[in-house]
């Protein structure tokens, strides 16, 4: 194990204040430490000194909870693919090495102190939409649904989405569109997703418009900022699922019946 | 007070249909008049929240973390398991609840545990129709696995993450109810007391984490879902983020902690580094199914290169000492397992506690491509973290602290003895007795959640008059202010010493002399430290910023004073309880082979503590313990 010494650029900001970076020199960073481990290094030599600690979030620190959210040398999660900054560790770094330290910046996430954001409007687009209404007890035997394992594969690799909002922050328009096509993506190619497709296809996107995220145009940088490799084929479909739900909403109005119904 | 633990009568398999049957319903209309607050949004309280709001209560959910998605359930990584028996390889319900009988060393209520295991069937079906992707078979039906502690494959999967996708199928039905209206959702809000009146539990404090202000709310009834207390150890597998806050600050208003001492051992995690190290990491128990655990047969071997030991040369452990559950033996045998290798000089890696878990031969035999399907996330995790890649040597493991089988005493209802206060998942003691089998909590969680509890709370609340007490009544207003005055007074210390620094010495304090292996010296030694380092914490720890903005360091400060007093409580009951079973491990009481020895005849019980005002002296109350279907044995893996 060996020991680094980094110049810091770390973001201050209180809540409806205007920010500022700050210097901090890190001496003696063990290479193994994390570099949420070296950050409570960092804060327990400000605490010493009687300064105040950088506010980050922060939780499982094993890259699934999708609370931390830092920009990294101007890359959401910094610079290694697939990762989590929980789980980014300090030997990718050297010694000598300028850290730039950001919250996740865009419109729809506003700073709450520091490097802390608040990502309630993604909460917000799941709500408009993201679930199969489904009553407790009320469903059919497991193996009654049959998903073919290709199905439930693509199934999983858009549900692996960890909701951190590292598309976002890559995007030079702050566009939602990986985590929402993701989200909605999974429900929409099951078969328990059918009966609310059109439904919730809408309802997530006009959230998401509401939000205030902007719109895609595809340069995919949230593919590669995305710890968990989310494909934009999703962004695609979610566009296909879309062009269907609102030309059958402005053709037929809101659906109260299918076809045949009266 | 005695202890009633409210079990149906009947016989074992009937108990639970005969309960709903004679449980009392509250009529549509009148659902909606009664508030019920849940603390939590993992597993248990998501499903709870939704589940509750659906038939029609006014639901107010809330969780510390910026969503309910990310409460530490998220991190299970395994599976859950249900008796659906889809192999065809001999599973029932019966069989799940006596695997889990068994494996939580006869220390659990065996109605809970047979409730339990007949839930799980439904829990697999409400999953699935919630769009959560298991792990299929090409012809669509689902997928299983194996685990620690049964000869069966029951369970289900979703790739190395099935607790963050049934953590956000119960998260959709969550929101689901809250764009419907029935539930309100307090993200960032972190409870600090439980209000009672008139000896019930009739609302909570809260702190709103980005503005600081401290408010109260009330309801009819308050369920904690706040899991458990892994953190009192600081280095555990837990989120930084888990608490005992909730489950102590009701402890001290009355309610009974029971069987802290049974804390769960993890035997697959990856082995600490240094001291700057803030959590553990699982690998998960999954691994077991392909992986080989082994040692160097002799000490002088710990500093070779694996590939250059020769298979003469190893000594494969668990495979050795418990030839029919081989690397697949419960949690806390392997974990002792791996500590007696240890001890013996034969650990690997820096400091030599590690061991390996090889899959060279799982490689060999299925190929690689295969095992990175299994476990690829797993791998990768691996190496990100310790720089090394499993698929070219063998990964090094060590036990770590990972979930907690005690916690607030309940009846069968889920009912605490302070009325109106709820506890689920982790956060209660009551179905994995001495030792969790893996797999079982996810199980557990969403078994309270989504099917126990939306039929027990009804007895309690047709009993209650809904809306009555309001946060006008003046307990409120008392809790209010003391609430206020501790922020005040951790802001007010000023002293020299981090959070942090207290609750790390606090961890390894706690680790040493209550950890794996305990003792009555070492539990008395720490039982004498503990108090000394409190009162310097309450002296000398600084906490900067302000009480009126979101202040991490503040956060910390409220839940590292918890584990201080909460450490004593552990320690004692360890202390008391004078026989080993399950994750309680006495080195006085084994057997000569050094297996547990439990002592039927003076601890078949559930210990549940009662606080006193004097946290060196609480009053021990005692369930007794019954087992009418599996009879107490001395639990085998060999």
């Amino acid at each position: 194990m060996s020991l680094l010494n980094l110049h810091l650029k770390v973001w201050r900001q209180n809540r409806g204040h205007s920010g500022h970076f700050q210097d901090i020199e890190a001496q003696d960073i063990p290479d193994h430490a994390s570099f949420l481990e070296m950050m409570d290094i960092v804060n327990e030599r400000l605490i010493a000194k009687g300064e105040e600690p950088f506010a980050f979030d922060h939780d499982c620190r094993e890259g699934i909870c999708g609370m931390c959210s830092m920009t990294i040398n101007g890359v959401p999660h910094g610079p290694e693919k697939a990762t989590t900054t929980c789980q980014l560790h300090m030997r990718k770094f050297r010694t000598g090495d300028t850290i730039w330290i950001e919250p996740f910046r865009a419109t729809a996430f506003p700073v709450i102190k520091d490097l802390v954001v608040d990502r309630g409007a993604f909460d917000r687009i799941q709500r408009a939409g993201g679930f199969v209404t489904v009553r407790t007890g009320s469903a059919p035997d497991a193996n009654a649904i049959l998903i073919g394992k290709e199905v439930a594969d693509a199934a999983m690799d858009a549900a692996a989405c960890i909701g951190c909002g590292a598309c976002v922050a890559a995007c030079k328009n702050a566009s939602a569109m990986l985590f929402v096509s993701a989200k909605a993506g999974q429900l929409n190619s099951l078969p328990q997703g059918q009966p609310e497709k059109d439904r919730r296809t809408i309802a997530m996107v006009r959230q998401m418009d509401k939000e205030g995220f902007g719109n895609c145009t595809n340069h995919y940088e949230c593919e590669a900022a995305c710890p968990k490799e989310i494909s934009v084929r999703w962004i695609t479909k979610l566009n296909r699922d879309y062009a269907v739900a609102a030309v059958k909403e402005s053709l037929i109005g809101h659906q109260e019946r299918a076809e045949g119904g009266e | 007070m005695a202890l009633d633990s409210k079990i149906p009568s009947g016989p074992m398999a009937m108990k639970w249909s005969k309960h709903k049957q004679d449980s009392k319903l509250i009529n549509p209309k009148n659902k909606r008049k009664y508030t019920v607050l849940v603390v939590g949004s993992g597993l248990a309280g998501s499903s709870a929240a939704a589940t509750l709001s659906e038939l029609g209560y006014q639901v107010k959910c809330f969780c510390f973390q910026d969503s309910p998605r990310r409460a530490h359930s998220i991190a299970a990584q395994g599976g859950i398991n249900a008796a659906k028996n889809y192999q065809n390889d001999g599973d029932s319900v019966h069989r799940l609840f006596y695997d889990t009988v068994k494996g939580g060393d006869f220390r659990a209520r065996e109605a809970n545990v047979h409730r339990l295991a007949e839930v799980s069937v439904n829990i697999i079906d409400q999953c699935v129709a919630q769009g959560v992707p298991f792990a299929r078979e090409y012809g669509g039906g689902l997928a299983n696995r194996s685990f620690g502690g049964a000869q069966v494959s029951r369970t289900f999967y979703a790739r190395g993450q099935t607790g963050q996708q049934l953590l956000l199928g119960a998260y959709s039905a969550l929101n689901k109810e809250i764009n419907r209206g029935g539930v309100t959702m307090y993200p960032r809000t972190e409870m600090l007391d439980v209000v009672v009146v008139d000896g019930h539990a009739k609302g909570i404090i809260t702190r709103n984490l980005v503005t600081g202000q401290i408010e109260a709310h009330a309801g009819d009834a308050v369920l904690l879902c706040t899991g458990g207390y892994g953190n009192v150890f600081y280095l555990s597998t837990n989120a930084m983020g888990c608490n005992v806050t909730a489950t102590w600050r009701a402890h001290k208003k009355g309610a009974y902690f029971a069987n802290p001492c049974y804390t769960q051992i993890h035997p697959t995690c990856i082995p600490v580094s240094g001291d700057y190290q803030s959590k553990l990491t699982l690998m998960s128990e999954s691994l077991r199914n392909d992986g080989r655990v082994w040692v160097p047969k002799k000490a002088a071997d710990i500093g070779k290169p694996p590939a250059q030991i020769p298979e003469a040369d190893r000594d494969y452990y668990l495979e050795r000492k418990y030839p029919s559950f081989g690397n697949l033996a419960p949690r806390d045998i392997s974990s002792r397992a791996a500590k007696e290798a240890c001890d013996e000089g034969r650990g690997v890696g820096p400091g030599g506690r590690g061991v390996y878990l090889d899959f060279a031969e799982a490689i060999q035999l299925f190929g690689q491509k295969t095992i990175a399907e299994r476990y690829g996330n797993l791998f990768d995790m691996y190496e990100r973290i310790t720089g090394e890649s499993a698929y070219k040597q063998p990964m090094r493991i060590y036990p770590a602290v990972h979930y907690t089988m005690g916690g607030l005493w309940v009846d069968y209802n889920l009912m605490s003895n302070l009325p109106g206060l709820h506890v689920l998942g982790e956060a209660n003691f009551s179905d994995h007795g001495a030792n969790r089998l893996g797999a079982s909590a996810l199980m557990q969680g969403l078994a309270d959640g989504y099917f126990v509890i939306p039929t027990t709370i009804a007895p309690y609340l047709v009993t209650q008059n809904p809306g009555s007490i309001t946060t006008e009544h003046p307990e409120f207003k008392k809790a209010l202010e003391e609430a206020n005055q501790r922020t005040r007074k951790f802001l007010g210390i000023k002293g020299k010493r981090s959070v942090d620094s207290f609750h790390r010495e606090l961890g390894l304090l706690v680790w040493d002399k209550c950890g794996m292996a305990r003792d009555k010296e070492g539990l008395e030694e720490a039982l004498r430290k503990i108090p000394a380092l409190r009162e310097e914490f309450w002296s000398s720890v600084i906490v900067p910023g302000s009480g009126e903005a979101c202040n991490p360091e503040l956060e910390k400060a409220g839940r590292v004073a918890d584990f201080m007093e909460f450490a004593e409580l552990l320690c004692q009951d360890a202390l008391h309880r004078e026989e080993s079973c399950g994750g309680h491990f006495r080195t006085e009481h084994q057997y000569p082979d050094g297996e547990a020895k439990r002592d039927d005849e003076s601890f078949c019980y559930s210990a549940a503590w009662q606080y006193t005002g004097d946290l060196s002296k609480p009053t021990l109350n005692k369930e007794p313990l019954s087992f009418e279907e599996v009879h107490l044995s001395v639990r085998s893996y060999k």
